[in-house]
């Protein structure tokens, strides 16, 4: 059977999260491997988290936020990306494949993005295959 | 109390400084004695070996502390026996809680800590290539052990239950000697907590914006403590000095901010935080001023890993798994 990664998304609710509804309601299509889970702001999503996802045997991770300028909050997302930027530093340190951690800024009138964007990660974890924490090779 | 608390104390695979912690407590630690039995204290400073632990009884021990991590096989074996024979078990210091400095040796293979300490350095002089293995037979007749070097550092917790953790490296002694009051007066929290009051260093730290009715300002510019003499009076972050005070308990009262070096987090991590290095870098990046910033401290910062996971590398939820 061809591998199907067990893609863990944290959406920000008002951009991501809702261009994720647009795709569905535009009828785009995309791959079921993202489990999206609906935060705050992309702000909320700690560093820890991706880790614990990854840890426990998350394929990839994917963290959606609004793009400059359009916080809700004003500075979330700038300090997501200050954030996710050393995070990125960290994982490759681990040893981790740069591939399984994924940051994107889609907004809410993007939901075609949306589906283009799981659409591509899927095929890049695809190519890295199953996450070693969950016995791949 | 009629009965003494039955006491031991074993150095794993540490340095011995969470010992010396223990001695500073001074008058402390005597009157402490007053209600302790030592029953066990090896290799530092009671005359036991290794086969009168083996002998006790399973459960007679009341207390043991454990500083140093499990770095070989001799540090599993005792430490196992150590907690059958034990009702309380305490992981003390940072090396026996998170994995310590040692720790950071999760970053190498074995492979290469044997190249670096047997063969590479300037100082080693190893023609025949002697790297230690676990038997040896000299004259052909006698058999020579040494315990097996793991492939990683492990903490405690890792090789058996621990019921509490101290962190500190080494914990301060008055914090030991408000613990030990602690234990013998039987005021302890629920099995697998830290002890610890809970502050982060940044809330005890006397430079603490917050604490002086000063707002945050967003940094630009990170530095190393070598770049210059920080302000003694001004929080080490807001002069863009990486201190990481902010997830790290202050049951030292921020020694190392008291002569302006800034906190590494070997207090341990504050409760609720899971992974010490990944909350570190969510503090630190929240107050850089822009995406250039990041790079910046990277850049200054080349070996973030380490920095962040200075004494805490082997307790990460990713720690060392994927090569």
């Amino acid at each position: 059977m061809e591998f199907s990664p067990n893609i863990v998304g944290f959406a920000c609710q008002w951009c991501t999260y809702a261009g994720a509804d647009l795709a569905g309601n535009l009828r785009c299509k995309y791959p079921s491997t993202v489990k999206l889970i609906k935060v705050p702001c992309s702000g909320r999503v700690e560093p820890e988290y991706v880790m614990q996802a990854l840890a426990r045997g998350a394929d990839g991770v994917f963290v959606g936020g609004c793009h400059f300028g359009d916080c809700h909050y004003k500075t979330g997302n700038y300090k997501t990306s200050r954030r996710m930027m050393l995070l990125t530093k960290l994982l490759s340190d681990m040893g981790i494949a740069k591939d399984r951690f994924r940051l994107e800024w889609i907004s809410g009138a993007e939901g075609k993005k949306f589906a283009e964007t799981i659409t591509e990660y899927t095929e890049q974890v695809k190519k890295i295959g199953p996450n070693l924490f969950k016995g791949g090779k | 109390m009629a009965d003494k608390i039955k006491f031991a104390f074993l150095l794993a695979g540490g340095c011995a400084g969470c010992e010396m912690a223990m001695v500073d407590m001074s008058e402390k630690l005597l009157s402490a004695l007053d209600h302790l039995e030592i029953v066990f204290w090896a290799p530092t400073v009671a005359d036991v070996k290794y086969k009168d632990l083996e002998a006790m009884e399973d459960g007679s021990i009341d207390l043991a502390f454990i500083d140093g991590m499990i770095r070989s096989s001799e540090h599993e074996h005792i430490t196992r026996i150590l907690r059958a024979k034990s009702k309380i078990l305490v992981a003390f210091g940072a090396c026996a809680a998170l994995g310590g400095i040692p720790g950071m040796a999760n970053q190498h293979t074995k492979k290469e800590i044997f190249n670096q300490s047997y063969f590479d350095t300037f100082s080693t002089d190893n023609p025949d290539k002697v790297v230690p293995q676990t038997t040896t037979r000299v004259d052909g007749k006698y058999e020579l052990t040494l315990p097996e070097f793991y492939e990683n550092v492990l903490r405690i917790q890792d090789v058996a239950e621990v019921d509490y953790f101290v962190g500190g490296c080494p914990p301060h002694h008055d914090f030991i000697a408000k613990a030990v009051e602690a234990i013998i007066a039987g005021n302890l929290p629920p099995k697998g907590s830290w002890l610890t009051s809970g502050k982060a260093v940044c809330d005890v730290c006397k430079r603490n914006p917050a604490n002086k009715d000063m707002a945050r300002t967003q940094v630009f510019e990170s530095k190393r403590i070598v770049d210059g003499e920080p302000d003694p009076d001004i929080c080490l972050l807001q002069q863009g000095y990486l201190c990481l005070g902010p997830i790290t308990q202050g049951d030292c009262g921020a020694s190392c901010l008291n002569v302006n070096m800034p906190c590494r987090g070997c207090g341990g991590p504050i409760p609720g935080v899971k992974d010490y290095g990944a909350r570190a870098i969510s503090a630190i990046g929240s107050i850089l001023g822009s995406e250039e910033a990041a790079v910046q401290l990277m850049e200054k910062f080349p070996d973030l890993t380490k920095l962040v996971y200075r004494y805490s590398l082997p307790s990460s939820l990713l720690a060392s798994k994927e090569k």
